[in-house]
């Protein structure tokens, strides 16, 4: 004989399910090549569709651009490099990878939704004060933006998307970028160790 | 044949468009996110050894887009020559790159990654991607003392197997035994640093790897189009409207476009070196044919107000170099009506035309006599537009380019 028990759940007001929305557990990541495999058909399906790869730095550059129209468009004009995004009645935000950039972060959150991992939080080495953390961040995205704008490109524009369509520009890129960090990642060590 | 990357500007409109790209962009955050790129840590952690996702995704990335976009390209669905292949500035690209290493080991991140781990409210990301913002203001206000060398060490779409001389298929084999390595010695490194359990891993990689080498091979075999077969798909179409003269312009209308300031008119002359040191048109650049299929990736740089005019002295070599820039997707592509001869017999004065003109000259040969190579240096090797009026059928119409309108990560 099997006794059969029923459970009656109270009733979910709509403020207990958004915020089981954000404090379900977390899941755990993807295998890593899944993910690259993943991330291979988005690259390709960019480039077959669109003729462009993927792209990041750029988009944040326009974004900033807009900024800086905003509040001193007479100095935009007078540079070279910021006019040709928004010099005169040029609008910044019309290129592809504004959007490309947009979507990413919608997509990175909607991720982080569903896998339950939207939380605030600040990931750090062991041994690294939280605020250490914020400037050496800071400090390592300022280093990060204007090296990819240097090089046209970031891990995004230029290593993914030129390494996959064979620019030798890109693979020297790449090196470069796996070089540099490699080189000093000894001497940082104790950020992340 | 080639029906992709698809025309996106024409079929949804300049603004519809960038919905596509913001599905892209989706993907690739929603995919960056799952990976695990939003957590600082599992990044830095590619630097000792301990945990190799960076290489392993990058690369798998990599590695499975570049077997996909070649098998598409052999079998002739995706047009390689639309498809933006970063330009080379190899200096500026080594340097940012060592600064953007620089970057990576201190903050943790890349600029993309960092927006996804800002987006799911990781403070460490926020920090960065301000950070990011911040280089990109500073490079902004910077570069002014160094355009030069930004500028430098151009090589235009400058790809492997241009560099090594080898068949695409052989340097896609290449690349993926090469990463086959890296994963298997990145999975001993793993063990070594980071106590990973190999008996853990999953058995399906080893059945992806061979996926990804027979796909390889795949490459190797069916190989890439050449002009010749590119342009046999074309034929039905592109024949036709060279014996319908569609393409064919007046030498008026060449004129008439030459002065267009909304246009930038590339003219090609394909004739001899000593037929073109004799006359040629001003401005004109002189192509031996044998030349012109290394000078596409160039023409493709232009941007999209571009008219390409190819010149012969009649219109028989001017026909095959107008193939090869059709078969090879160059966009508004023209032949000058009747070739140099033409234009003299239009533009030239009658005092020389009725001296110089040659009796009986083969095909395609120049049939004025010239007594000395002075090349542009006629009145009539640029006339004035003014002075003439001339009854021709306009038929140039300029297409829209295809695919990426210059600019990857721009």
């Amino acid at each position: 004989m099997t006794t059969l028990t029923t459970t009656t759940t109270p009733k979910r007001t709509f403020k207990d399910r958004l915020l089981s929305l954000v404090q379900r557990d977390a899941k755990p990541y993807v295998h890593p090549y899944k993910a690259g495999i993943l991330l291979g058909l988005v690259l390709f399906g960019a480039f077959f569709i669109t003729g462009n790869g993927l792209g990041a730095s750029g988009g944040i550059n326009r974004i900033l651009v807009v900024v800086e129209d905003a509040i001193y468009p007479a100095h935009i004009d007078r540079t070279a490099y910021l006019a040709s995004m928004a010099g005169g009645e040029t609008n910044p935000l019309d290129s592809w990878v504004v959007f490309v950039t947009i979507g990413l972060v919608i997509g990175g959150f909607t991720s982080g939704l569903i896998n339950g991992r939207l939380n605030i939080t600040t990931n750090r080495g062991p041994n690294v004060p939280v605020k250490v953390r914020w400037v050496m961040a800071f400090i390592g995205g300022a280093f990060m933006g204007y090296g990819a704008r240097l090089a046209r490109g970031c891990t995004s524009g230029q290593a993914l998307s030129g390494g996959a369509v064979l620019s030798v520009g890109s693979w020297a890129f790449m090196f470069a970028v796996f070089g540099g960090a490699y080189a000093l990642a000894y001497f940082v060590r104790k950020l992340w160790n | 044949m080639y029906p992709f990357p698809l025309a996106l500007q024409d079929l949804l409109g300049h603004w519809p468009s960038y919905l596509v790209y913001l599905l892209v962009g989706f993907s690739f955050g929603y995919v960056l996110e799952i990976g695990g790129f939003a957590d600082s840590r599992k990044l830095a952690a590619q630097f000792y050894f301990k945990d190799l996702t960076v290489l392993k995704v990058m690369f798998g990335a990599i590695v499975t887009a570049m077997v996909l976009i070649f098998l598409a390209s052999g079998v002739g669905l995706l047009d390689y020559n639309l498809i933006y292949v970063n330009p080379t500035y190899l200096w500026p690209g080594i340097i940012g790159g060592l600064i953007m290493g620089v970057g990576f080991i201190v903050g943790g991140f890349c600029p993309g990654t960092s927006l996804v781990s800002a987006a799911v409210l990781k403070l460490d990301g926020i920090f960065f991607a301000l950070g990011v913002f911040f280089g990109i203001f500073l490079f902004g206000e910077t570069i002014g003392y160094f355009e030069e060398f930004w500028y430098s060490s151009y090589m235009g779409r400058f790809t492997l197997q241009d560099w090594l001389n080898l068949p695409i298929g052989i340097v896609v084999l290449i690349i993926i035994l090469v990463a086959l390595f890296m994963f298997w010695g990145g999975e001993l490194l793993e063990k070594k640093f980071g106590n990973a359990d190999l008996t853990k891993e999953p058995k399906w990689r080893y059945g992806a790897a061979a996926i990804l080498v027979v796909g390889a091979i795949a490459v190797v075999i069916i190989g890439q189009p050449t002009t010749a077969d590119r342009w046999t798909a074309l034929e039905a179409t592109e024949g036709a409207r060279l014996a319908n003269r569609e393409v064919q312009i007046h030498p008026g209308e060449l004129l008439e476009k030459l002065h267009d300031a909304t246009l930038q008119v590339i003219m090609l002359d394909v004739r001899s070196e000593a037929d073109y040191n004799l006359f040629h048109i001003r401005d004109a650049r002189r192509v031996p044919l044998d030349a012109l299929p290394g000078l596409i990736p160039a023409l493709h740089e232009e941007p999209a107000n571009t008219l390409f005019v190819v010149m012969s002295n009649d219109e028989t070599a001017a026909t095959e170099a107008w193939k090869i820039l059709r078969a090879e997707s160059v966009p508004s592509a023209y032949i000058l009506e009747g070739g140099i001869n033409n234009w003299l017999t239009v533009f030239a004065d009658e005092a020389f035309r009725e001296t110089a003109v040659k009796a009986n000259t083969p095909d395609d040969s120049l049939a004025y006599s010239f007594p000395s190579a002075l090349g542009a240096r006629y009145e009539w090797a640029e006339p004035n537009p003014h002075d003439y009026t001339l009854a021709f059928t306009p038929k140039v119409e300029l297409e829209l380019k295809r695919g990426p309108s210059g600019g990857g990560c721009g």
